[in-house]
């Protein structure tokens, strides 16, 4: 048993940590450290940095651009970014539509999208969701109907990440609803976002933020081509894809530079007392708790890419874990920083311009409100439980 | 990084656990502990004879040279099964001789330790002292031969079936340990069954007189070597407490997919579902946990990595082993309570492991002040 990284392996972190040092621009850096908002310009100028780099989208075959990298590799790369404070890769793109089309895609297809993704010259949304199918995500609606060579869609689409700024939407539509298992009858298209028909509308969360929309269809059409994998075999595209978006979800990086903000951020914040709050057992303990939990999320993300590369199998419900307490550690760190911030989190926008507070501070209320949302995301944290109990367990 | 045992480490806790499986299985376990002895000599000496008790000894006594992962999967078949017999405070004590003894104190102990046939228990704690292991009332006073010692220590475990006890007691200079005959004249045991179904006793030293070479270790350094040493051992029970916690996740989640009501098995409502999910998480976090504790305490590069990384894992321990115990006894409804059940007993061993050595609260306070 050793739970150090091997000297390659410690070798390739340097060389990351090395190049992410050397080419994050300082502006980006800055607002990652402010927690600012991205845009998509933001978003898209990082991705074309790591494009160039050739290290955009580890995880495709290598002739698609990928690495090569193994998972210990990938995984590696994926935390040196998060404590790096990088934007974010968005996924929609290059984990979830790229590997879907690598895996069911035909060749026209994977010629015509996976440059551009590579390249980011197009920017992906996720059609999944449906006001009356979140976790339910078979029970949906919207439909697609045959007509010629194209289907012509109708329905509507919600949380449907930073839709409005996106060029395509890959879509779950019901292309047959006479069947009884509601898993049947589902299909996986391709949407062009500028098609006619098409109408984004925002959706405001509770902490003043749009990333998130709605997306409605009306009589839009789209071209069969764009059709991926058999028509009524998009739940087995969805399968796929749901382990993907789980892949990452323990988001140890990124925790681990939120709890040393944290601590150096306490060590800054006065206690009842005057001494500074990370002096305050009882604060100092809330830290220590968080801290213990990371560490052993870590470790166990560890173990777990430690049997994916003995045994050479993908991962299992066992990432369901993962997205839990990694999720549940996000959601410490910010209701923390809320915290040391004590009566001053309560400031949250200028009534008169004149904004008497300092924004930093003032960002981490709505911050907390936020990552509210991790718990939610990708898969509730009440539905890994229901796949740990299916899967793992038997039940 | 690599997380598997090796082939030496499988073979031993394999062999282990199909001998407990047959010798120590549950009915035979019972018997055993209610026995005016409550141990058994005989799977004593059969864990002696696989090498168990000679893996954390020097080859020079006839050991192995092992370290607390060598015995990880040994730990965690003794908390599969419940281990009764007395090898943590042997190997908590005799990690003491080791560390701090001279090589007669080692000769004269260690080989009969390594072989099985010397069993060892560490008194230390004291009425008063809580998890605080400088807190020490027992006095030793240098005398025309050697030393004389006087105190009471309390819940000594292991002392009843000890045969040396290692003691600490203040000298003028400090901390120091005694090694002392558990039948020298002074010594009296009042012994008792623990919670978990092991012997322990409390320990009155009435000037007890020792040898001058009974002093292990150079006078008042005692304390950073207990510490060491309690860290080892405590690595040591966050093992045990994995194969408990695993066997009370397993029998829970047999238990869910075998007793019916409303005409169903109760596993299949999601009520309970989530819950043995939760369960099974905290067996996989105590897992990992109970890795970082053994390959520190056996790794560390000084004394603060190692206490930080032991108690970090013994926080999380503590949390897995009450949470899983308590789930694992309301899962099993009022089957859970009754002691015939196996679940019942391990419960009570996990309870015990989340205060062995420190609660969650005391390594929280350790950990936060390593920074």
């Amino acid at each position: 048993m050793d739970l150090n990284y091997s000297k390659d392996e410690l070798a390739f972190r340097d060389e990351v940590r090395g190049w992410l040092s050397a080419n994050l621009p300082q502006d980006l850096r800055d607002k990652i450290a402010n927690y600012d908002e991205l845009g998509r310009e933001d978003l898209m100028r990082w991705h074309k940095i790591l494009a160039k780099k050739g290290w955009v989208a580890p995880a495709w075959p290598k002739e698609w651009g990928g690495t090569g990298w193994n998972v210990v590799q990938r995984y590696i790369f994926e935390e040196e970014c998060g404590y790096a404070g990088t934007p974010p890769l968005i996924p929609f793109g290059l984990s979830m539509c790229g590997p879907v089309l690598l895996r069911f895609g035909t060749d026209a297809q994977k010629q015509r999208f996976l440059p551009r993704i590579y390249n980011g010259d197009d920017f992906w949304c996720q059609g999944y969701s449906e006001p009356g199918s979140g976790s339910d995500l078979a029970s949906l609606k919207t439909k697609a109907v045959r007509e010629g060579d194209h289907y012509v869609v109708n329905g509507q689409k919600i949380w449907t990440t930073l839709g409005h700024v996106a060029d395509w939407i890959f879509c779950l539509v019901r292309t047959d609803s006479s069947l009884a298992k509601k898993q049947e009858g589902i299909s996986f298209v391709l949407i062009d976002m500028k098609t006619p028909g098409i109408t984004v509308r925002p959706l405001i969360l509770m902490d003043g933020g749009h990333e998130v929309n709605e997306v409605f269809f009306d009589d839009v059409k789209v071209p069969v081509e764009n059709l991926v994998y058999e028509e009524g075999k998009g739940w087995t595209v969805a399968k796929y894809l749901l382990g993907h978006e789980r892949m990452n979800t323990g988001r140890i990086g990124a925790s681990k530079r939120e709890l040393a903000k944290l601590k150096e951020f306490a060590a800054q914040q006065p206690g009842d007392d005057g001494k500074p709050l990370s002096e305050d057992v009882r604060f100092r303990d809330r830290i220590s708790r968080v801290e213990v939990e990371l560490m052993a999320l870590e470790i166990t993300n560890l173990r777990f890419l430690d049997q994916m590369r003995r045994s050479g199998q993908p991962p299992g419900a066992d990432v369901s874990m993962l997205k839990i307490r990694g999720t549940e550690i996000q959601q410490s760190l910010t209701e923390l920083m809320m915290q040391a911030v004590g009566p001053l989190a309560q400031p949250f926008e200028a009534s008169n311009g004149d904004a008497g507070f300092d924004a930093f501070t003032a960002g981490l209320a709505p911050r907390y409100c936020n990552f509210r949302k991790a718990s939610i995301y990708a898969g509730s944290n009440e539905i890994q439980r229901n796949i740990i109990s299916k899967m793992t367990l038997g039940l | 990084m690599n997380f598997d045992y090796n082939e030496e480490q499988q073979l031993l806790a394999d062999s282990v656990r199909r001998f407990l499986s047959k010798d120590y299985e549950f009915e035979k376990r019972r018997k055993l502990v209610a026995s005016a002895e409550g141990w058994s000599p005989q799977v004593y000496a059969q864990l002696a004879e696989m090498g168990v008790t000679g893996i954390p000894f020097s080859t020079d006594h006839g050991g192995f040279g092992g370290g607390a992962v060598d015995l990880m999967g040994v730990m965690e078949a003794f908390g599969d099964a419940l281990i009764v017999e007395p090898y943590l405070p042997t190997v908590l004590a005799g990690r003491l001789i080791a560390r701090a003894g001279n090589d007669a104190q080692k000769k004269a102990i260690l080989p009969g330790v390594v072989e099985g046939k010397v069993r060892l228990a560490l008194a230390h704690t004291e009425k008063g002292a809580r998890y605080n292991p400088a807190w020490v009332q027992a006095k030793a006073v240098r005398s025309a031969n050697g030393w004389e010692l006087s105190g009471e220590k309390c819940v000594v475990l292991g002392a009843p079936m000890a045969e040396t006890l290692v003691v600490s007691a203040r000298t003028d200079k400090g901390v120091s340990l005694f090694v002392v005959p558990r039948d020298a004249a002074g010594v009296s045991l009042k012994a008792y069954r623990t919670v978990d179904e092991m012997r322990a006793a409390d320990v009155v030293l009435k000037s007890v007189k020792v040898g001058s070479d009974a002093l292990l270790g150079a006078d008042g350094t005692a304390i950073p070597l207990i510490e060491e040493a309690t860290d080892f051992a405590t690595a040591l029970i966050c093992s045990e407490a994995v194969g408990a916690i695993k066997f009370a996740c397993d029998t829970t989640l047999e238990y869910l997919k075998t007793r019916k009501q409303f005409g169903v098995p109760i596993g299949t409502f999601q009520a309970l579902q989530h819950r043995i999910v939760d369960m099974y998480i905290s067996y996989e976090q105590a897992k990992s946990m109970a890795c970082l504790a053994a390959s520190k305490a056996d790794t560390a590069s000084d004394a603060s990595e190692r206490a930080r990384s032991v108690s970090a894992a013994k926080i999380k321990i503590a949390d897995a082993c009450r949470h899983v115990s308590q789930e694992a006894i309301q899962l099993h409804g009022g089957m859970g309570m009754s002691e015939e059940l196996k679940v019942s007993h391990t419960f009570r061993r996990l309870t015990m492991i989340a205060q062995q050595f420190g609660d969650a609260d005391h390594h929280l306070a350790r950990f936060a002040a390593l920074g």
